[in-house]
């Protein structure tokens, strides 16, 4: 521990204590960028030896506290500062800070400042191997790999301070994340540098790979050949050498006039090493939470499982631009600019605002999915074939990976993440994808209701808006045996869909009130027959299934949420529409034991009111455009419903005065049979059921001596008092219908 | 189909103005439950919409219950019938395609190029490769006007890969590897009103080994954007198949009809083969099929039953509670895994014609 603390102080004077901040908030604003900026990492760039903290050296961005960041930023000042031969026993330091690092690697990769520091490290021979190893295994890139990384690194390896074992080790990670370093000029230019390692007999087949990967046409000269074919002779055929000259004869087959064996089978061992699994993994999760980054990862090999078969991988293609010398010209001179903008590069808003002109969609339209900026991009561009081409592509992914109707597919989590990305696109473009709404029709009789549940559902909420009969019996119909036949939940989960669907309709509606829109195949009328059918639809289903459960106060409450966006409809959304929930709805809702039911559907029945009363009035000053009217059997079935509330809430006149064919009326010598002494005033928001709880706790106060509970205390200015202690108890639903629905003046007279 | 699209603007309100796009609708059907078959398919042959044959043809003036004209003889009066002879007595994997984008008829050359090099650079992952040079694999693209339909079908495209003999390069012809051919025969219910950027050509016949299919159909995938899927036949299609090969006037009745079942839910798989002289399946099928050139549905189940109650009487097993996995006639076979094999050049193109039918029904 002596040590440590030497090593400590040795390290204080030259930084002040705030850095560790500093250079933690640049690791979450390089985070948030998701990449690396270019100009700034090579301005950054200094000769080896002397570079010092080139992360600390940014401007502070700004960022969250983040012990994660926090230990891998101390992890690697720590091996920056770090001096003399230090061992891994009995070093607590060095442990904690090689594992903060290994574990950060592993799951979300390095950010591209780190190489550097590590880089230097291991090659530098200051720790033992087993260090140097775990360190090396550990440089899984986040994004890309600085390229003065990789030169100081060979830099390193020039003076031989590291031993052979980690040279060949830091040679299969360089062929590894090769397509990771972000410019490869200067790393070719070290081409002699490796050249001369041939003659190391271990590492010759990696410097071989190396090369191989590195070569240029302009690399191949003739005395490397003769270098090689010397090698040649003296190792014997060996493939890594017959793969680097038959690449030279390639380029320069004046040069290299041997014949080589045609048919080699692998040229090179398996140099992936431990990186690549983890490489794969890494890119995987980043994928999930920042889209924007996977465009650095284009050129990787695709994780292909070898089990399944070619055309039913359910990869979402990389945005890779059409290659330019497959498209014809025509195709390439569609905007008349000199050269189309490479949707790879396309990574912030401000480029696809500079470049909207000449961007090109990606070569496989399926990849937008997962691509923000292409999203918008699509949003903004008229073409049809692009809608076409995603069409069909979506349309076969979801046959051909559906896990019901396909029986050996049984990759769930999978197409669960299909339909959720699917699903995010919708949202992201506020529209449904025709693709997924034909799969549903041909997918929902299939469905046993449960698989995939979430995302299914959140999928219906997106089929568009058409006028076409068909859905009755292509949505409905499924839909509705699966309703009755499943549990409470489902039937929940159902509603809450079919209520997000309408409110989609509605929102994309609205704006297409626009009177220009009328020309639209689709005409006013058939819309309002389409979204009455959705609605007529759901009235039956929640009649139904308050049967089936009992009148389940949840399901009521989903019931009524659904309601809440049909009674305002018109004023909303300017849809000539009102339609009133169906008996089997309301009267479960009037009767309902829970205030809370009680309180929405007073509120619901205002907002009817509302409605009305403002149809009302247009109709009469006649000055709307569009000329309507509601037929007067809405206003008849309001009245009914109205007159069944007030009666039932106001003046205990439910019994008689409830005229609705399913309503409580009675005749009063059924109700004297009933025996119970004052059923004339059973029901007023005193005795009603969903209120008792309400006037008892009202009674208790206003006479608290009063144990007898004598409700008939509640009456005159009590009577009003009454209603200020509801109103404050957060009725306000039942505040707005009292005051909207019941004329006071004529009740305090 | 996303037809329709319409450009969007700002409202007057400077509102961001949603466009809806809409695709005419089309109604499909869900096969009867009992064909349980396409479940254990590799693909999904389950779904379809409409009558698998004749829909397209509602046009011509038949009624719009499934009624179909029965295909037409090739015509062979455009081109060499020795193209087309390649097609057959080979069995092909069958596969929908997606319409290709922005495929060129012109640059089949280019394409060929690239496709070899594609081939070349998977053979040898990681490695260069050089478009353009001498590879061991040749990549032969070539259009089969011969295989056209109607005038709106695209001419059909031929893909081959042959090996290059090292030994005498010259004389000697090159080995074919694999070949695979792209066609539409009266596919006219997928190419109307496709946009121009589009070619449809929704059939594709695979012959050879599966990995090459997956290296040329992955370029294909990459290149135009579209989608390869198998083509399963149902049991339902096989039995059209039966009905409508058995009608057809061979010069030579040689093989016989035959139809293969399958016992389902049996530990051991029981395989019932039930072969049936061609004349006498032709003189049953005579007896049923009323109106020359087009059959019913009804027809076909006639057809079938009397087939089915006839192997009852002798052997006491209900056929038509077991699947109907192949079927073979004179003019062609068909298994529902969706591999074909034409067998009559005279009728090629009115099976390529249920084939691309069939194909059309899997993408739309």
């Amino acid at each position: 521990t002596e040590k440590m603390n030497q090593i400590r102080s040795s390290r204080t004077p030259k930084r002040p204590l705030e850095v560790d901040h500093k250079s933690q908030t640049d690791l979450s604003a390089w985070r948030k960028r998701g990449r690396t900026d270019p100009e700034k990492s090579s301005q950054n760039h200094q000769p080896p030896g002397g570079q010092k903290n080139d992360i600390n050296q940014k401007n502070d961005v700004g960022g969250k506290n983040d012990s994660q960041e926090v230990s891998l930023e101390k992890a690697l000042s720590y091996f920056e500062k770090v001096q003399g031969r230090v061992s891994l026993r009995n070093n607590s330091a060095l442990q904690k800070h090689l594992a903060a690092v290994e574990s950060i690697a592993l799951q979300h990769g390095l950010p591209p400042e780190s190489f550097e520091i590590l880089l230097n490290v291991v090659l530098s021979g200051k720790f033992a191997d087993t260090v140097n190893t775990r360190l090396l295994k550990s440089l899984i890139p986040a994004s890309v790999i600085p390229e003065n990384s990789v030169v100081t690194a060979v830099s390193w390896l020039c003076t031989n301070k590291s031993s052979g074992s980690i040279q060949l080790l830091f040679l299969r990670w360089l062929i590894t994340v090769f397509d990771f370093i972000d410019h490869k000029e200067q790393v070719n230019a070290l081409y002699g540098f490796f050249f001369f390692f041939l003659q190391d007999e271990k590492l010759c087949p990696y410097v071989c790979h190396v090369l191989y990967l590195l070569t240029r046409k302009e690399n191949v000269k003739p005395f490397r050949v003769r270098r090689l074919l010397d090698l040649q002779a003296k190792m014997g055929m060996q493939p890594h050498l017959q793969a680097l000259l038959s690449l030279y004869k390639l380029f320069c087959p004046e040069l290299v006039t041997i014949t080589l064996p045609t048919k080699t089978k692998t040229y090179f061992k398996n140099s992936e090493g431990p990186w690549k699994a983890a490489m794969n993994a890494v890119r995987q999760r980043n994928q999930g939470s920042t889209p924007l980054t996977q465009a650095v990862f284009l050129g990787t090999a695709q994780p292909q499982s070898r089990k399944r078969k070619w055309n039913t991988q359910l990869v979402l293609p990389a945005s890779s631009a059409r290659n330019s010398e497959v498209g014809t010209e025509k195709y390439c001179d569609l905007f008349s600019t000199d050269e189309t903008f490479p949707v790879e590069q396309l990574q912030t808003f401000p480029q696809l605002l500079q470049n909207i002109h000449r961007l090109e969609f990606p070569s496989q339209m399926g990849s937008v999915l997962t691509n923000p900026l292409l999203l918008h991009y699509m949003n903004c561009v008229r073409d049809e074939s692009i809608y076409l081409r995603l069409y069909y592509w979506m349309g076969q992914m979801l046959q051909e990976e559906c896990t019901w109707c396909v029986v050996d597919n049984t990759n769930e989590t999978e197409f669960k993440s299909f339909l959720e990305t699917i699903y995010k696109a919708e949202c992201f473009l506020q529209e449904g994808f025709p693709a997924c709404e034909e799969f549903l029709y041909k997918s929902l009789p299939l469905w046993d209701g449960s698989c995939c549940r979430p995302e299914i559902l959140k999928l219906v909420s997106w089929i568009p808006l058409s006028s076409s009969p068909e859905i009755k019996s292509y949505l409905y119909g499924p839909l509705a045996q699966l309703f009755f036949t499943s549990s409470l939940y489902f039937k929940c989960s159902v509603l809450e869909s079919l209520k997000e669907l309408l409110e989609n309709w509605l929102n994309c509606n609205v704006i297409d009130m626009d009177p220009e829109f009328h020309s639209l195949n689709t005409t006013l009328s058939g819309l309002v027959t389409v979204v009455a059918d959705l609605i007529h639809f759901v009235g039956r289903l929640s009649t139904v299934g308050l049967r089936l459960e009992k009148n389940s106060t949840l399901l009521l409450i989903f019931v009524l949420d659904f309601y809440e966006t049909v009674c305002d409809m018109y004023l909303k959304y300017n849809l000539p529409l009102l339609i009133l929930p169906p008996a089997g709805v309301f009267y479960p809702a009037l009767l309902s034991m829970d205030s809370v039911t009680l309180n929405q559907l007073c509120y619901i029945m205002y907002r009817y009111r509302t409605n009305l009363v403002a149809a009302k009035e247009n109709e009469e000053s006649k000055k709307k455009i569009l000329q309507f009217k509601f037929s007067n059997e809405t206003y008849r079935e309001y009245n009914q419903y109205i007159t069944a509330m007030v009666g039932c809430l106001w003046t205990s006149t439910v019994f008689q005065k409830d005229t609705h064919p399913q309503g409580l009326r009675m005749d009063e010598e059924l109700l004297n049979k009933t025996l119970v002494k004052d059923f004339k005033t059973s029901f007023n928001i005193v005795y009603h059921p969903a209120m008792l709880g309400y006037s008892v706790n009202f009674l208790k106060q206003i006479c608290p001596e009063d144990t007898t509970l004598n409700f008939k205390l509640i009456k005159g200015k009590r009577w009003d008092w009454y209603l200020e202690y509801l109103y404050a108890q957060g009725l306000e639903g039942l505040k707005v219908f009292i005051e909207s629905s019941i004329n006071r003046v004529s009740q305090a007279s | 189909m996303a037809a329709g699209a319409r450009p969007a603007r700002a409202g007057a309100d400077g509102r961001r103005v949603r466009t809806r796009r809409r695709r005419p609708w089309r109604p499909w059907r869900v096969e009867s439950a009992e064909d349980g078959a396409a479940r254990t398919l590799p693909s999904l042959g389950r779904l379809s919409r409409g009558l698998p044959f004749g829909r397209a043809y509602g046009r011509l003036g038949n009624s719009p219950s499934g009624r179909l004209i029965l295909p037409a003889p090739l015509s062979q009066e455009s081109g060499d019938p020795q193209r087309t002879a390649l097609l057959l007595r080979k069995a092909w994997t069958l596969y929908s395609v997606t319409p290709l984008y922005r495929f060129c008829r012109g640059r089949l050359r280019d394409y060929a190029r690239l496709l070899g090099a594609f081939i070349a650079a998977e053979r040898q992952k990681g490695l260069a490769v050089e478009v353009g040079v001498e590879l061991d694999i040749k990549v032969a693209l070539s259009s089969l006007p011969e295989l056209q339909g109607s005038e709106q079908d695209q001419p059909a495209v031929l893909v081959q890969l042959s090996s290059r003999s090292r030994a005498s390069p010259k004389n000697s012809e090159d080995k074919i590897l694999w070949s695979g051919c792209f066609c539409c025969v009266y596919g006219d219910d997928l190419s109307e009103n496709m946009p121009e950027d589009f070619t449809c050509l929704p059939l594709f016949l695979a012959n050879g080994a599966e990995s090459y299919m997956s290296v040329v159909g992955n370029w294909f995938q990459k290149t135009f954007d579209c989608i390869f899927r198998r083509l399963a036949i149902s049991p339902f299609s096989l039995t059209w198949m039966v009905a409508m090969w058995t009608g057809c006037k061979v010069d030579k009745a040689t093989s016989a009809v035959e139809l293969v079942f399958s016992v389902p839910r049996l530990p051991q798989p029981l395989d019932i083969s039930y072969a049936i002289h061609p004349e006498d399946a032709k003189a049953l099928w005579d007896t049923i099929q009323k109106t020359p050139g087009e059959i019913t549905q009804e027809e076909v189940d006639v057809f079938m039953d009397c087939l089915y109650s006839h192997f009852h009487r002798h052997f006491k097993i209900h056929l038509s509670a077991t699947k109907l996995v192949k079927v073979s006639t004179a003019i062609a076979s068909a298994h529902c895994d969706g591999i074909v094999k034409m067998l009559h050049s005279q009728y090629l193109s009115g099976v390529l014609m249920l084939l691309t039918e069939l194909a059309i029904s899997q993408i739309q």
